[in-house]
């Protein structure tokens, strides 16, 4: 989980203290990672995080200012051309020509990236089944839903058959199934030996997908691993409580053993516990009963991205002025 | 060797036959202008020049076949100028983002687009030439076949430099611009000198020093020298004032459209590289 182990000879994307203003003010703020050869990594923060700023220096659409990049060997600011090539990429917002059909949209692409005929064709064939835009071939894109023009840059992510495919956020605005759709699609280009990088802002879509996270926000990476290693992070298991003192309550539930830590919320407080949850909950509930505090709602579950979201970005938290900063510096040392 | 700029030119004909608004309003436009002020401003200057003795053996020309040429080189220069705005569109639409991350140079990408103006330029200059001789432009006249076809090749040389220059120019421009607004305005005042101080309509004998000096460098007077030349021929009588066009004048002209082009692709080049466009 730290960041040097992961700097090994099979990373293919590897960034050294990246970072990148707008004036004033520091879209991304000193940043350290690397993603391994055929791995599908994400970047899971709330918008505005960097997330797309990082993406921009490393496809080398805007210039690295300061820090390192490079992309399977070849640094992004000595050798631009060779990174273009290694990549593909679905950019955050629609970037199709509207007069254009669905076929030259692939066809345009795979001639950019040099791609020979006979391989463009069966290419199109290929990922045009793949989308489901078959029919749709000759359509010019201005007629197309918003979830066919997503799967139509998705495919043209896909032509060029890339060492590294970028996908910035590649699920806004779809319907259940065709995310799922994409996500399998995801998974299958992964097999072939793709690498991906993901940016998203849907827990789930991070969850599901990625080999391992980072998640980001303010501009920095605030804690990365896998999937399981950040749900540990907050504990086997989590107790949502709501009583009538929530202060005493926290007081008094703290010092159990077996509760690693306490999150207060508006209304209510979460316990996270180092042990089966089910086994805590009798002894939270004696311990509150005993000194006279009333519960009002009570819920045990595992942790889910989402509360490894929250409890890191401290979404819910951002106006209130605690200490979120130093609570998550201790965090990953913790570990 | 790489085609890559083939892709963009393809896309960019994609484009240009498929906005039918744009296509014969870009066709109409330079034929309207023959038509309109070609016959009006003909017909009164015909006749003010009317009483000026002819040399003998050298052919009159009508004003009408001596400003058409005026009219494909104004036509190419403002078709030129604003074809750099397909870029800014492209990169105000996020299309440009697809291309400039993609391996394709950027050279190409410039080259690309301005050999698509340059056929449009060339698609132009015909139609100007087929509907000047309709309604009454001497183009041509006296000429063998050969000299026709040398004349018709000729021309499409000149007006094929003088457009890449102000593609690439117009190009640069795009590129560095945020809104078509400020793209409409600087071309806006580019076209009137570039237009105005120029032999395109009117003799630049009688003009005043400084504006004749700003003329004779300006590339629009060098396309239009070209142009009359390989319309009308070396010699001729226009306006009530005797023109001979010498070779070394012609291949001169040339020269300074090359050397105008180069500078503008490395203008165009410089801007394409300090480009950010996310």
């Amino acid at each position: 989980m730290s960041l040097p182990e992961q700097s090994a000879i099979t990373a293919i994307i590897r960034v050294e203290n990246l970072e990148h203003s707008y004036g004033d003010f520091k879209a991304v703020d000193d940043i350290s990672f690397s993603v391994k050869k055929g791995e599908i990594f994400s970047f899971l923060g709330p918008n505005g995080a960097g997330k797309s700023t990082a993406i921009n220096v490393l496809i080398t659409l805007l210039a690295l200012q300061k820090g390192k990049a490079s992309i399977d060997g070849h640094d992004v600011t000595k050798d631009p051309q060779k990174v273009r090539e290694s990549i593909g990429i679905v950019f955050q917002d629609v970037t199709l020509d509207r007069d254009m059909t669905v076929w030259e949209i692939l066809e345009f692409h795979g001639r950019l990236y040099n791609m020979p005929r006979e391989e463009r064709k069966k290419r199109i064939e290929e990922l045009l089944g793949l989308v489901q835009l078959t029919a749709k071939r000759d359509e010019r894109t201005k007629n197309l839903s918003g979830g066919m023009k997503r799967r139509l840059e998705i495919a043209r992510g896909l032509m060029t058959r890339p060492k590294v495919l970028f996908l910035d956020e590649p699920t806004i605005g779809l319907d259940p199934q065709t995310r799922m759709r994409m996500w399998e699609y995801i998974k299958g280009v992964n097999h072939e030996g793709t690498t991906i990088f993901l940016t998203t802002h849907y827990m789930d879509e991070a969850d599901h997908l990625s080999d391992r996270i980072s998640i980001i926000d303010q501009g920095k990476i605030i804690i990365s691993g896998t999937s399981w290693e950040l749900k540990n992070t907050l504990g086997q298991d989590i107790i949502y409580l709501e009583t009538n003192d929530n202060e005493n309550a926290i007081r008094l539930l703290r010092d159990l053993p077996s509760v690693r830590d306490v999150k207060t919320k508006k209304k209510a407080f979460v316990l996270m516990v180092n042990d089966d949850g089910t086994k805590v909950l009798p002894v939270v509930i004696d311990t509150l009963r005993n000194a006279g505090i009333e519960i009002s709602t009570i819920n045990l579950k595992k942790p889910s991205m989402d509360d490894v979201f929250v409890f890191y970005t401290g979404k819910d938290l951002r106006d209130e002025p605690t200490g979120k900063a130093a609570f998550l510096t201790m965090r990953p040392g913790g570990r | 060797m790489s085609y890559g700029f083939t892709t963009i030119y393809w896309r960019d004909m994609i484009r240009f036959v498929r906005f039918k608004t744009l296509l014969v309003s870009s066709l109409l436009q330079p034929a309207l202008w023959l038509a309109f002020f070609g016959i009006a401003m003909s017909s009164s200057f015909d006749a003010l020049v009317a009483g000026i003795p002819a040399i003998p053996g050298v052919p009159q020309v009508g004003y009408l076949t001596f400003m058409a040429a005026g009219i494909i080189a104004m036509t190419t220069l403002f078709t030129s100028l604003f074809g750099g705005i397909v870029i800014l569109f492209d990169k105000n639409w996020g299309l440009m983002r697809e291309i400039l991350a993609s391996p394709m140079n950027r050279n190409h990408i410039i080259f690309g687009i301005g050999l698509s103006g340059v056929t449009k330029s060339f698609i132009q200059a015909i139609v100007i030439m087929v509907f000047g001789i309709l309604i009454g432009a001497a183009f041509f006249s006296g000429f063998s076949a050969i000299q026709v076809i040398i004349g018709i090749i000729g021309i499409l040389a000149f007006v094929g430099m003088f457009a890449l220059g102000f593609l690439f120019l117009s190009a640069a421009i795009a590129i560095s611009m945020e809104s078509p607004e400020g793209l409409q305005g600087v071309t806006t005042l580019l076209t009137m000198p570039i237009f105005f101080a120029s032999n395109a309509l009117y003799p630049i004998d009688s003009f005043p020093e400084v504006l004749k000096i700003i003329a004779v460098f300006n590339p629009m007077t060098m396309l239009v020298t070209g142009i009359r030349y390989f319309t009308i021929g070396p010699e001729f009588m226009a306006m009530g004032k005797y023109y001979h066009y010498m070779p070394s004048v012609v291949i001169l002209s040339y020269l300074g459209l090359v050397i105008f082009t180069v500078l503008m692709f490395m203008l165009a080049l410089w801007r394409f590289k300090k480009a950010v466009v996310t």
